[in-house]
């Protein structure tokens, strides 16, 4: 069993749900123990540290506290927590006077921070601790022959913190292939799904988003997976949109990583939340259907 | 008085300005460029040359998707998103408005929320947003919103968190320690 202190971000309790869920539904099967950070705050955010880069630090070091008395690495499985709190965390150790300034504002609430916390994204985790390997030999239902366009986004891989290549990452191809499917080839697997701007600048997501479901339609993808849950629902939730905008038909499914190795694990639909997706899972459902028919009459 | 591009190079994110060559990758790396008045290697020079008004009250910044693909690309290390942050941080301290985006006015309804509740509320955040920008924009929005409600995605109410006192707390010591240095 391998423990980890838990950040889950606040949007796998509300817009991601399904990847809260389905990281508690995986977790035992997988030997992973995540024990929630007790009592935690927003990790500072993109917007925060746009409008006052300093005081977002000061934000994301109130977790960064509150983890290390845990003595465990903190895991997040936000892209955009993980950037946020890592850039936090790196810039604290680097910066001594901030450090010093954040350390006095921490103090009012009996907290300080010594830099000691090891902030983790949970694919890394998946990738390198548990490894696809492992996670293989756990697999009762194989996805054999399953299309799946992984899809990195940005804030998995970019600031580079060293987890995989910025312009051609592999890990998510790894895990999707140690499920027995298919991860097809994705020219545009780490380009931007429009991130936040699809709020204020949704003519310029929709763009992009057009582009990432058409690049993954054309290779053949039967659904895209990705770890994150901004790009999560920008492809899931506003699919419509595009549609609306560019004429187009998609309704190609958008899980989480987390719930396709569920489905792998042979966990059922809905504790992977599996119900939350708006693009309807069914095709990917169907196929798994199928193949457990084709395993069962011995073709 | 300092110059527009020390007062960057000595906000949090712009330090490295002045290591560019105006080589021209952040703004090729850029997925927004098309949509911005000045792209990332123009702003850059307008700063060098400058143009504190035109560059702060400019919308460019605001188009910024935080990909980071100028910052792994760019071969100086200049860090163009970073440098992004604080020419939108140096724009929103010093009271400039721009019209062409609703990007500020988004970012502040985002970190309103984080302060009045801890967490980002999401239903909360977006409400405040619609209200303050554009509330005519939020009914083409209603069917997206309706599938998140109905899919079970967006909870109306905030999650009551312990900490947000004492965030509130660490965020006021932290002005006063910073004002007093």
């Amino acid at each position: 069993m391998k423990y980890y202190t838990y950040f889950p971000g606040c949007s796998a309790e509300a817009t991601a749900i399904g990847l809260g869920l389905s990281i508690q539904a995986i977790s035992k099967p997988l030997d992973i123990e995540l024990i929630e950070l007790e009592d935690w705050t927003c990790c500072g955010s993109t917007p925060y540290g746009s409008l006052d880069k300093p005081e977002s630090i000061a934000v994301a070091a109130r977790n960064l506290a509150l983890a290390e008395k845990t003595g465990l690495d903190l895991v997040t499985p936000c892209s955009s927590c993980f950037i946020t709190l890592h850039g936090a965390n790196l810039e604290l150790k680097h910066n001594l006077k901030l450090m010093e300034q954040v350390n006095g504002a921490l103090a009012v609430v009996n907290l300080e921070y010594h830099g000691n916390v090891r902030v983790r994204h949970l694919t890394e985790v998946l990738v390198n601790d548990i490894t696809p390997g492992a996670i293989a030999s756990r697999v009762q239902q194989g996805l054999n022959g399953l299309k799946v366009a992984p899809y990195y986004g940005c804030q998995l891989v970019r600031p580079d913190y060293g987890f995989d290549d910025p312009e051609s990452p592999q890990s998510l191809d790894r895990l999707v292939e140690s499920l027995g499917a298919e991860a097809v080839p994705y020219p545009l697997k780490n380009r931007c799904c429009g991130g936040s701007l699809i709020i204020s600048e949704e003519s310029l997501a929709l763009g992009l988003l057009h582009k990432l479901l058409d690049n993954a339609i054309e290779n053949g993808a039967q659904c895209i997976t990705t770890p994150c849950p901004l790009c999560h629902i920008n492809l899931d939730a506003y699919q419509s949109r595009v549609n609306s905008k560019f004429k187009t038909d998609y309704t190609l499914p958008v899980l989480f990583v987390t719930q396709l190795i569920g489905l792998a694990l042979g966990i059922e639909a809905k504790a992977l939340g599996l119900n939350t997706n708006i693009v309807s899972p069914g095709p990917v459902l169907n196929h798994i259907l199928a193949v457990r028919q084709e395993v069962k009459s011995g073709t | 008085m300092k110059s527009f591009v020390e007062e960057v190079a000595t906000t949090p994110g712009g330090e490295n300005i002045c290591a560019c060559i105006q080589c021209g990758v952040c703004t090729g790396a850029c997925p927004a460029a098309s949509e911005m008045e000045y792209a990332p290697r123009k702003v850059i020079a307008l700063i060098r040359a400058g143009m504190r008004d035109k560059v702060l009250s400019s919308s460019s910044m605001w188009h910024c998707l935080s990909c980071y693909m100028c910052t792994v690309r760019c071969p100086r290390g200049i860090k163009p998103t970073e440098l992004v942050h604080a020419l939108e941080s140096l724009a929103s301290q010093h009271g400039f408005r721009v019209k062409e985006t609703y990007t500020p006015a988004m970012y502040r309804s985002f970190v309103s929320s984080i302060k009045s509740n801890g967490r980002v509320h999401e239903f909360g955040m977006m409400l405040k947003y619609y209200l303050t920008t554009n509330p005519l924009a939020a009914l083409k929005m209603l069917t997206v919103g309706l599938q998140l409600f109905l899919h079970k995605r967006m909870p109306l109410m905030p999650k009551k968190v312990k900490g947000k006192e004492d965030l509130s707390r660490i965020i006021q010591r932290f002005r006063e320690v910073r004002a007093s240095q």
